[in-house]
């Protein structure tokens, strides 16, 4: 297995427009270091490259290329696709890895064609074997768990964010830049950058140990603080339903299910949920599940491992004190 | 213009879905086929559009089964113009590279000035088949946009990224992907479902389109797939004024918290 450690893993990994180093750094260095040696690739706004390389090595790279230009926050993915080309040219990678985020699923999608790489998407997890790479994936809401390889080339990889436990050990890298060459293809202009307002200290929903979730028997957006405030005497993070996200109780980010964020955690809590099957594909791989809900007869409760048939305005409150009083 | 919006046939997801563990495909009878609640919402922008834009037309454009027809008529009954389908034994199983290669020739075959996509598909949870389109032909791509407005030469909208949220704008043709974000599609009423009937859709094949499926390009395959135990019912209460302390200890027991 000593050749295993030399076969290098391309990882590219996501720069916010403030130049910070995406969260899912780790967890992408941490699959690849599973299956090789992880090489990452930064392209970042002009003065940011370096720092963003030395937290990549923090997080387990054991090279880092870096490029910088002012058009990565003026011009959708095409500087992120031609700078993973390049080092790609260089690196000569097994395997691409990619964080399965909007923006990179774009760059996979487009370098996996001009390469001409077969993709495998929304992975949770990868192996390799003597007959090459493996990887896993959670179909159909977590019913399924599939396995998938290509039959040659380097296979380009989206994963799952939060969807992988591996971590790599911080590593001393060698840091190098190169020049990311545009194509000058067509592509779309990012006009603004909104930055969202003041985040929240609460641990964000992908890839958290606990979530307390709210659905539509919450009622408003006024009383989900009592949904905020359970989740906060656990230090979990806050998930809805999709009727709470129509109904404007909370953000869209904050969905839970199938179109929303698929979740995993030790511990669920479902507070007037009915537990459609959409909500429930995404999270019923959660290890324990708790429901509070009226109605004696909601799907909900086919799933939960502890559930109560009752008003959540009486239930939670009084669940809150209780869990206060054991800390206390 | 000339509007082409990519709808798919899934499998329902109201009802439990369902593998085929020897072939690892979706079990066809396990279900309905429907489409795709995504491609709807495509659709709905697309025909919203070109009833203020009279001088447009709509093409709704899938690579499925032969069930399509049946599916792809709900989105010709909400008001696209005509459909296209490319059918061949050869696409079942298709990994995206394949689907993206039957896709993008199909939409050269129909011409176009805007292609609207759904983000994400609910059973291939890929979410890069408008990239992949883009790239093949040579346009540039918006996804994922939480809005969209059309003009005559280009498309803007906005969509969520790592802190925040960016506004982008691209010249026509592009590419585009819309999110649950967009309006709910409308329900096709009882003049469109007549009017459907009567409306045209294409059927190609592969070799129509100048596709090789057994081209020697790298491809991916599925090598395994197992079917996760259902999960069963656990304790249940009903409150009678403790459940709240009976819930605390069952999480301290549990040291989950
Ligand atoms: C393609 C597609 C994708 C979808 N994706 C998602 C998704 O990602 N996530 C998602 O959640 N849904 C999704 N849905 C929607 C899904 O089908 C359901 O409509 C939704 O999950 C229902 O939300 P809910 O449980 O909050 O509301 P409801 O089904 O209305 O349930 C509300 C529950 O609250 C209970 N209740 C009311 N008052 C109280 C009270 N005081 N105390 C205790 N209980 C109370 C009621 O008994 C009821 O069971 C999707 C649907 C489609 C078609
Ligand atoms: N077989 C297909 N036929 C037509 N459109 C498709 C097909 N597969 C994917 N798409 C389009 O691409 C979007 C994203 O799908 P996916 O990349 O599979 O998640 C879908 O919402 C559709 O608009």
């Amino acid at each position: 297995m000593t050749e295993l450690a030399v076969v290098p893993v391309l990882v590219l990994l996501g720069i916010s427009p403030t130049g910070e180093l995406a969260t899912s750094a780790a967890e992408l260095l941490g699959a690849a270091a599973r299956i090789g040696t992880p090489v990452a690739v930064i392209i970042a706004g002009p003065g940011h490259g370096q720092d963003a390389a030395t937290a990549a090595g923090a997080a387990g790279a054991q090279r880092v290329l870096f490029a910088e230009t002012p058009d990565v926050n003026s011009v959708l993915t095409a500087q992120l696709v031609d700078g993973l080309v390049t080092a790609y040219g260089r690196v000569k990678p097994s395997a691409v890895l990619i964080s399965n985020t909007i923006e990179g699923r774009d760059v996979a999608g487009r370098f996996a064609v001009r390469t001409q790489n077969a993709l495998a998407v929304d992975a949770v997890g990868i192996d390799r074997d003597d007959g090459g790479i493996i990887v896993h994936h959670s179909v159909y809401g977590g019913g399924y768990e599939v396995d998938s390889a290509v039959t040659f080339g380097t296979p380009v990889v989206t994963i799952r964010e939060g969807g992988v436990e591996d971590r790599a050990a911080a590593a001393n890298p060698t840091i190098e830049s190169f020049e990311c060459v545009g194509t000058g293809l067509t592509a779309a202009k990012i006009v603004s950058f909104t930055p969202e307002q003041a985040k929240s200290s609460r641990p964000g929903l992908r890839g958290a140990t606990r979530v307390v979730s709210g659905g539509r028997g919450v009622g408003s957006a006024n009383d989900f603080a009592l949904v905020e405030q359970l989740a906060d005497v656990l230090g979990a993070a806050v998930g809805a339903s999709r009727v709470a996200v129509d109904s404007g109780y909370v953000p869209h980010s904050y969905q839970v299910g199938q179109t929303g964020v698929c979740v995993s955690p030790q511990l669920y809590i479902a507070l007037g949920i009915s537990g459609a099957i959409q909500h429930r594909a995404g999270m019923q791989t959660a290890g324990t599940i708790v429901a509070i809900n009226k109605d004696p007869e909601a799907l909900i409760f086919e799933i939960a491992d502890f559930g109560v048939v009752g008003d959540l305005f009486t239930v939670v409150p009084q669940l809150i004190s209780a869990l206060a009083a054991k800390k206390g | 213009m000339k509007i082409v919006v990519l709808v798919k046939e899934v499998p329902d997801t109201y009802g439990e879905r369902r593998l085929n563990l020897e072939t690892g495909l979706a079990d066809r009878d396990a279900n309905d086929r429907v489409l795709d609640e995504i491609g709807e919402r495509a659709t709905e922008v697309a025909v919203s559009y070109a009833e203020s834009h009279p001088d447009t037309e709509v093409t709704v454009l899938t690579v499925g089964p032969e069930t399509v027809p049946t599916t792809l008529r709900k989105a010709l009954a909400m008001g696209a113009t005509n459909g296209f389908h490319v059918l061949d034994d050869a696409l079942r199983g298709a990994d995206l590279t394949l689907t993206a290669e039957a896709l993008a020739q199909a939409i050269e075959r129909i011409g176009f000035d805007l292609i609207i996509a759904g983000d994400i598909s609910t059973d291939g949870t890929a979410g890069v088949i408008p990239a992949m389109l883009a790239e093949r032909l040579g346009i540039a791509h918006a996804t994922s946009l939480n809005s969209l407005e059309i003009s005559d030469t280009e498309i803007a909208g906005e969509r969520e990224t790592s802190g925040g949220t960016i506004t982008l704008s691209a010249s026509l043709p592009a590419v585009v992907s819309i999110t649950e974000r967009l309006p709910d599609p409308r329900f096709p009423g009882f003049k469109g479902i007549i009017a459907a009937k009567k409306k045209s859709i294409d059927t190609v094949d592969l070799a129509d389109l100048g596709i090789d499926a057994d081209a020697d390009v790298p491809r991916s395959i599925m090598i395994a797939v197992s079917e996760k135990p259902a999960r069963s019912a656990g304790t249940k209460i009903v409150d009678e004024g403790t459940a709240g302390q009976q819930l605390a200890d069952y999480l301290v027991q549990n040291r989950l918290v």
